[in-house]
């Protein structure tokens, strides 16, 4: 299927099914899916609610594992791990954006941004250095001390982003990252993803059902009842 | 990494200033109460040991009656006698001073003051045993003693309600319708174990006394001291053995007076004290129970409204002992914190109700730590529970909890 294989594979699906629930109460999120990722792309994977398209992140943030099939990290079965390690490699290798911003309330967007060097164990001051940095990277240098209540929808999200890149990681999982602003921020933040898939080679998936917001991805991937309907590569707008 | 752990527990803590207040009163009140009891005891059992040896060394009293613990059957009992006194005197070799002593309760006038006192009879000996001595003036002599003179001595209580700012040396006071003369004013001596005013008191030669106020010669109460410190035991037994032969008692009868030793009355009090602080710390224990279970309750409630707290931590790198180190921190600080102000709120009360009560104010040098520990180990071992439980959510799960 959509497999790019001039570049090296980062991550692979094969096979993978996701069932919930038991006996007829079985829900089939993901029936058999084949998709791989490769190092530097821009995916968009959408569908209606219910396609299988949240699921299918989840396995790839290493937040959830396939009910059959295998799921590879740069060829290594992620299923064999222990959760600490899963812990580790979130950490490390993922940077994970979520419609509901979900940052610590009352909390400042520097403490926000530093929280995932606080489970790398990086020493405070190391911390707050590259907390600054990437606030300044999404745009928000000089708000460091502002506490999330005080913050717009798009500068919450900002500082979300900013969160999920200060531990350079290899990949961004964006889950509906525009679902809960209006479209002028939308636009703002998916910029912001470009730019980074861009000028910093990160590899990016947004998982959304906006097809305005897929727009932006070279790759799209349209999932349909557990299921890929369609995988296209096109020039970016 | 323990730096920064504990600061996300404070700063979880700060959010919810009232809940944290409320719950960490249980513990604040446990710790309070053992801080503030083990202080209260410490100084009573000073107090108590001062008031004991401020009543003269090796000090017996000899008061009619059976005595069982801190009751007295003093009902149709025999008083004393001047012969019973001799008869010590004499023939109890290990007692060294011998004294009779009476008191009333009596109205005191001078002039337009008049003052309800202490109208105590008491002989030269009395002084002695008590180690206690006039400040002005001087004490009644043998002659005066002999004639039954009326003459007094008074405390300073008395004297500054009677004679204001006058000297009272050689004025006259009425007690009922004995007049005498005062003659010297005692050392201050405080108040006694039983909180009563020594310095509020008129003393007399005990002729006097037993003459003009009793109207017969019978003695209420014998004072006596021992030779030494280590012979007080003996001296017990000697007077005993002698007021039971001049009362012809049988062997297995039981004495119908008792020498008391004042050391006994720290004793029993010490024994009354260590019950109530037993007594106390098993409230307290109770007290630090329920504040763990009310640390234990709130911490589950915190878990629960944090469950997409705890799915963030968890998906950006937190593994599920470092959720666990932060629950678990967060419950110790809460009954830590709980346990400092509980120490301090008791040092408080303490030092409050020693000053209520006049009893001297002791820092529990060993109950404030102990305390304080007792209380974060009640918070970890209360923790225990609701961390395990947040670092066992799936992080999915946790992530899309509503």
């Amino acid at each position: 299927m959509g497999s790019r294989t001039d570049d090296p594979v980062l991550l692979s699906l094969r096979g993978v099914t996701k069932t919930y629930g038991s006996g007829d109460a079985t829900v089939r999120a993901l029936d058999g899916i084949d998709l791989d990722v490769a190092a530097g792309e821009f995916v968009a994977i959408t569908g209606a609610s219910g396609s299988g398209k949240s699921t299918t992140m989840s396995i790839f943030g290493c937040l959830d594992v396939p009910t059959e099939g295998e799921f590879r990290i740069e060829g290594i079965p992620v299923q064999d791990l222990v959760p600490d390690v899963l812990s580790v490699l979130r950490n490390s290798r993922f940077g994970f954006v979520f419609q509901q911003f979900n940052l610590l309330a009352r909390t400042t967007a520097l403490e926000n941004v530093a929280l995932p060097l606080v489970y790398a164990g990086v020493g405070k001051r190391e911390r707050l250095r590259r907390a600054a940095e990437a606030l300044a990277t999404v745009g928000l240098g000089g708000r460091e001390a502002a506490r999330s209540n005080e913050l717009s929808g798009g500068q919450q999200q900002r500082v979300a982003i900013a969160r999920a890149i200060v531990n350079d990681p290899e990949i961004i999982l964006a889950d509906e990252p525009t679902g809960n602003l209006d479209s002028k921020m939308g636009k703002e933040i998916l910029q912001l993803l470009t730019t980074l898939n861009r000028e910093r080679g990160i590899t990016v998936l947004v998982v959304t059902h906006d097809t305005s917001c897929a727009a932006y991805a070279r790759r799209q991937v349209v999932f349909r009842d557990g299921r890929i309907l369609s995988d296209a590569s096109q020039e970016a707008s | 990494m323990i730096a920064s752990t504990v600061a996300i527990a404070f700063s979880a803590l700060l959010r919810n200033k009232m809940r944290t207040m409320l719950t960490t009163l249980g513990i604040v009140i446990g710790v309070a109460a053992v801080v503030m009891m083990q202080s209260m005891g410490r100084g009573a059992s000073a107090y108590v040991g001062d008031a004991i040896s401020g009543l003269g060394s090796n000090m017996l009293i000899i008061i009619p009656g059976q005595v069982h613990g801190l009751q007295q059957n003093t009902f149709n009992v025999p008083l004393f006698t001047a012969s019973d006194l001799d008869a010590i005197r004499r023939q109890a070799h290990d007692v060294g001073l011998v004294t009779a002593a009476g008191q009333r309760t009596l109205r005191a006038v001078v002039g337009s003051n008049n003052r309800s006192v202490t109208a105590a009879g008491v002989m030269r000996e009395y002084f002695e045993i008590r180690g206690w001595g006039a400040a002005v003036g001087r004490l009644p002599s043998v002659e005066e003693e002999r004639a039954g003179a009326g003459v007094c001595v008074i405390g300073v209580t008395t004297r500054d309600a009677l004679f204001e700012t006058r000297d009272p040396i050689g004025q006259e006071m009425r007690l009922r319708d004995v007049t005498c003369r005062v003659i010297g004013i005692m050392e201050t001596k405080g108040a006694s174990t039983f909180g009563i005013d020594q310095d509020d008191v008129v003393l007399m030669p005990y002729s006097t006394f037993s003459r003009r106020i009793l109207g017969n010669d019978r003695i209420g109460t014998l004072m006596a001291s021992a030779v030494s410190a280590d012979r007080i035991d003996d001296a017990k037994e000697e007077i005993s053995l002698i007021l039971r032969r001049r009362r012809h008692m049988l062997p297995g009868d039981e004495d119908n007076f008792a020498v008391r030793d004042p050391r006994e009355i720290q004793a029993l009090l010490e024994s009354v004290t260590g019950i109530l602080t037993t007594l106390l710390a098993g409230v307290a224990a109770i007290s630090l129970v329920v504040g763990g279970i009310g640390i234990m309750n709130i911490m589950l409630v915190s878990v629960t409204e944090r469950t997409r707290e705890i799915g963030v931590r968890l998906a950006i790198g937190a593994r599920a002992s470092d959720i666990l180190a932060q629950f678990l921190v967060e419950a110790a600080t809460l009954s830590a914190a709980g346990g400092a102000i509980g120490v301090a709120l008791g040092l408080v009360c303490a030092m409050g109700a020693a000053r209520a009560i006049h009893v001297p104010f002791v820092v529990p040098g060993v109950a404030m730590p102990v305390a304080f520990g007792v209380s974060l180990l009640v918070g970890v071992v209360f923790g225990v529970v609701p961390a395990r439980k947040a670092s066992r959510l799936n992080p999915l799960a946790a992530l899309r909890f509503e």
